[in-house]
């Protein structure tokens, strides 16, 4: 054997050896979760999901970001967020200066003085805008990441490879890399509870309904009616990503 | 805690200046991804140089034509381990060959670097030393003799006829070679400017930006050796050989500042939402880097020393001189080129409002210590190759002692 | 035309490889693994199999009806169960092994209703180190109809500074009447008939001496504490918590 077919045989021989050895164990996986998938009656197609928040409604509580964590096992130090909440105040030269008061609980309860020189303050839950066209799914270059026929994203934690392309495609900060699993982590839309008729965590705990979760597909969903009653806009527009989260109350300092 | 919580997160927290999104404060390209660019540059660059020879008909070169082809070589075996070593999952990095998404630019990895490899280095490379194969596995004595027999793939033709095929067979891949290394290192520029999330990358220019700064390092790597072999030989450098590959080095190097430049006022000039804090990126994280060590050390003095070196009369050691010190400089300027674009670009929060710190581990995975091992294997590949496939072609008259 | 001997010779090399990858793709690999469709599928599977700590209010309502409709009329309507009580999914598989939290001290109440200038205009809110800080907040609140404690409001009129400080205080729902007798003529003219203040200790003992009848107030040993000064020297009645 050359030195060509020797580095042919890297390239592929060696990863077909991994290869077998992953799919023996899919193959055992296949089995065991066939038919979970089917969930009552639920048809993927009829849906398609997104989320209103109201920015005058949020008390900056945080109840949402620790049911998420609670919700869906997200490590609990400061540094891994599926959602968080951020507080913005505008100064009087019209600047804005933000927080995340999900990072650093502890102080919060301190209930600072509000700044002589800040004219207008507010909370803004974040999370992944489910976007309708998302710029990680198009750059994870092995398909881990994908849109959902009911306009979820998720990742296949069983295929991320770990490369991170897809957390710095993301303009808004959405994902992290998950320190157990070694994969890309992302908001789901709670998407275990959303196919069997449950709002997603942070909505079913949010106190003022700041967060409004629908179907856009449905004229009737609370997300359309929130769309019928408020002027909303999506964050960085620009970018052209189409997010699914909609804003009411927006400030132009917002991003 | 968990245990897998990477160190020193929590230091971080505090070295945040403004506010930045909280998934943030890890950074996640580390200086391994600052490796893989620069090693993909330095092989472009040197196939490119190979190329003048073949395609531009630049006699003067021909005495760094194989060594250029073999640091190509060298350097793209050790291309994909920072990346390899960089995954998450780095089992599974064969999904990126057998499933790719075709929409991601990263995909298309496992396709430019097979085709690179072996449609085009490894043809060339073989092409030129199929008859020195011949003839020496002739007179050899095992076991060179059979890895000679081998890699020349037994074949046993020495004649003029077959050498003359050869020779149009390396014209012709040459000619495919020269967009194929564009699209090698084009392709990695594209991984960043495609990136529209990041102001800092995600720029039409990155992808030519990212060739022409390869093309100049590719240039300086090769000088560099060319120097340190003859000398570790014994041999006199070929002065014509060595002020022609430095004036090439010099175009190259005008070009990229200039494409820089260009970069770099039209970001200013359109002023758009993201200028300020690139500014205070620049100020207040990359000023050591980008200014003093990209821009003046690696850029500015080279050029310097390289219009001295022409303009005046010098004898040759003092040129050998001054052309090592800009070889060099220009190496630190382009990998610290690569470190300001990968890190640099990590550095500041995509909601433009704070800036992060990079903390490099030393011993870990992805630390300093893995990035060293990584930028002197292709050096050991080269020592070897070198021992393999001689440098001179056979019949050439031996370069005159020093 | 005769095929150079190179192109023969790279060409079965090249063969061998285009063979071993086919081999390797199309026969060692199974299509399986291949098939995007089936890959998002599972992972939608995965994704649909884990586990719920949320339950829902709907779940709550089947056996806990009436707070339920309690919470629906009033303040805290738009809040869910678990809003407070927690992930509860556990407590709906299992009522009585598992118990949901239930907040009843003073730390949990302020995560929504301390106050917070960059809460929305309107939204209830205290400053909990002056709100009748020791008091546990469902003393006076009851978290399922949240109303603000009906304190007495007849002398807020003239008296609001008193009245706002005794609000907040421990001595909330006290009516003013409690230690005051005001005469008729007091709400015509009422410098010319000023209401009367309690004159002994014994009447502060009426709640707070031990043995007293009143179970929430604190009790002292009006024997011992504080030698023999008036209760109002120390404590300002209005607002008793201060020092």
């Amino acid at each position: 054997m050359n030195r060509r077919q020797f580095l042919e045989g890297t390239i592929f021989f060696i990863p077909a050896s991994a290869v077998l050895a992953t799919l023996a164990r899919e193959a055992g996986a296949a089995e065991t979760t066939a038919g979970a998938g089917a969930i009552g009656s639920y048809v993927p197609a009829n849906h398609y999901y997104g989320m209103g928040i109201e920015i005058d409604k949020c008390i900056g509580c945080n109840r949402c970001v620790e049911a998420c964590k609670a919700e869906n096992n997200v490590p609990p130090e400061p540094f891994y967020f599926r959602t968080w909440v951020e507080r913005y105040s505008i100064k009087r030269n019209g600047e804005a200066e933000v927080e995340c008061i999900s990072v650093d609980t502890e102080r919060r309860s301190e209930t600072p003085e509000q700044e002589k020189d800040t004219i207008r303050s507010f909370f803004v839950p974040k999370l992944c805008n489910h976007c309708a066209h998302p710029p990680c799914v198009q750059v994870c270059p092995v398909g881990a990441t994908f849109s959902t026929v009911d306009g979820v994203v998720l990742v296949d934690d069983n295929r991320c490879i770990g490369c991170r392309y897809c957390i710095q495609a993301c303009p808004y900060g959405a994902r992290f890399f998950n320190p157990r699993t070694k994969t890309a982590d992302k908001c789901t839309f709670c998407y275990h509870r959303v196919v069997k008729g449950l709002n997603p965590a942070c909505v079913e705990v949010c106190p003022t309904q700041a967060r409004v979760f629908g179907d856009l597909s449905s004229k009737a969903s609370r997300l359309v009616r929130f769309q019928r009653m408020n002027k909303t806009n999506v964050l960085k527009p620009a970018l052209n990503t189409e997010p699914k989260v909609y804003y009411a109350g927006f400030d132009g300092e917002v991003r | 805690m968990i245990a897998e919580i990477p160190q020193g997160l929590q230091e971080l927290l505090h070295q945040v200046t403004g506010y930045i999104y909280p998934n943030e404060i890890e950074i996640h390209w580390s200086i391994l991804i600052v490796v893989y660019p620069y090693i993909t540059g330095l092989v472009a660059g040197a196939f490119i140089l190979a190329s003048l020879v073949k395609v531009f008909n630049v006699k003067e070169l021909q005495p760094t034509y194989r060594l250029s082809l073999l640091t190509a070589l060298a350097f793209l075996l050790i291309a994909p381990f920072p990346l390899l070593l960089h995954l998450g999952s780095p089992l599974r990095s064969f999904e990126i060959f057998l499933t790719p998404n075709l929409s991601s630019a990263m995909a298309m990895f496992g396709f430019v670097y097979a085709w690179y490899l072996m449609g085009v280095l490894l043809l060339e490379i073989w092409f030129e030393y199929r008859r020195d194969l011949v003839v020496l596995s002739q007179s050899e004595r095992p076991p060179l003799r059979w890895i000679h027999r081998v890699l020349a793939l037994f074949s046993r033709d020495a004649s003029d006829a077959g050498l003359a095929f050869d020779r149009k067979a390396i014209k012709v891949i040459t000619i495919i070679g020269i967009p194929s290394a564009f699209l090698l290192h084009g392709y990695v520029g594209f991984i960043f400017g495609s990136v529209k999330a990041n102001p800092w990358w995600g720029s039409v220019l990155m992808p030519i930006v990212f060739l022409m700064s390869a093309i100049v390092s590719g240039i300086a790597m090769v000088i560099f050796l060319y120097m340190i072999i003859t000398a570790m030989r014994n041999e006199k450098i070929d002065m014509k050989c060595l002020d022609t590959i430095t004036s090439y080095l010099f175009y190259a190097v005008i070009v990229d500042f200039s494409l820089e430049g260009l970069d770099f006022i039209h970001r200013l000039y359109e002023s758009e939402e993201s200028i300020k804090i690139l500014g205070e990126l620049i100020s207040l994280k990359l000023f050591m880097n980008l200014v003093v060590l990209q821009i003046l050390l690696g850029m500015l003095i080279p050029l310097g020393i390289l219009v001295i070196a022409r303009l005046k009369h010098f004898n040759d050691d003092m040129r050998k001189l001054l052309y090592f010190i800009a070889v060099i400089l220009i190496q630190l300027g382009i990998f610290s080129t690569r470190w300001n674009v990968v890190i640099g670009g990590q550095l500041f929060s995509k909601s433009f409002r704070g800036l992060m710190t990079y903390k490099m581990e030393v011993l870990g995975m992805e630390g300093l210590l893995t990035a060293l091992v990584l930028l002197a294997l292709p050096f050991v590949i080269l020592a070897i190759l070198i021992r393999i496939l001689p440098t001179r072609r056979l019949g050439e008259p031996p370069a005159t002692p020093a | 035309m005769r095929v150079p001997d190179q192109i023969v010779r790279l060409g079965i090399v090249t063969a061998a490889i285009l063979v071993a990858a086919v081999l390797v793709r199309f026969v060692l690999i199974p299509p399986a693994f291949f098939s995007t469709k089936l890959h998002r599928s599972s992972t939608v599977e995965r994704e649909v199999a884990k586990p719920i700590s949320f339950a829902g209010a709907v779940a709550c309502r089947e056996c806990h009806e009436e707070e339920f409709e309690r919470k629906e009329s009033g303040y805290h309507k738009t809040l869910a169960c678990e809003t407070c009580h927690g992930p509860s999914a556990r407590h709906t598989e299992d009522p009585l092994e598992v118990k949901p939290y239930a907040p009843r001290d003073r730390k949990f109440c302020p995560v929504c209703h301390a106050y917070d200038a960059s809460r929305p205009t309107g939204f209830p809110q205290i400053n909990p180190s002056a709100h009748n800080p020791l008091r546990a907040c469902i003393t006076c609140h009851n978290p399922h109809d949240p109303v603000p404690p009906e304190t007495p409001r007849e002398c807020s009129a003239c008296h609001a500074q008193i009245a706002r400080s005794k609000e907040v205080s421990s001595h909330a729902l006290l009516p003013c009447a409690t230690c005051h007798t005001v005469s008729r003529q007091h709400r015509i003219s009422p410098r010319s008939a000023p209401p009367s203040k309690p004159q002994t200790r014994e009447f502060c003992g009426g709640c707070h001496a031990t043995g007293s009848e009143n179970p929430d107030a604190p009790k002292v040993d009006l024997a011992t504490h504080g030698d023999n000064y008036l209760c109002w020297q120390c404590h300002y009645p209005h607002l008793p918590e201060a020092r």
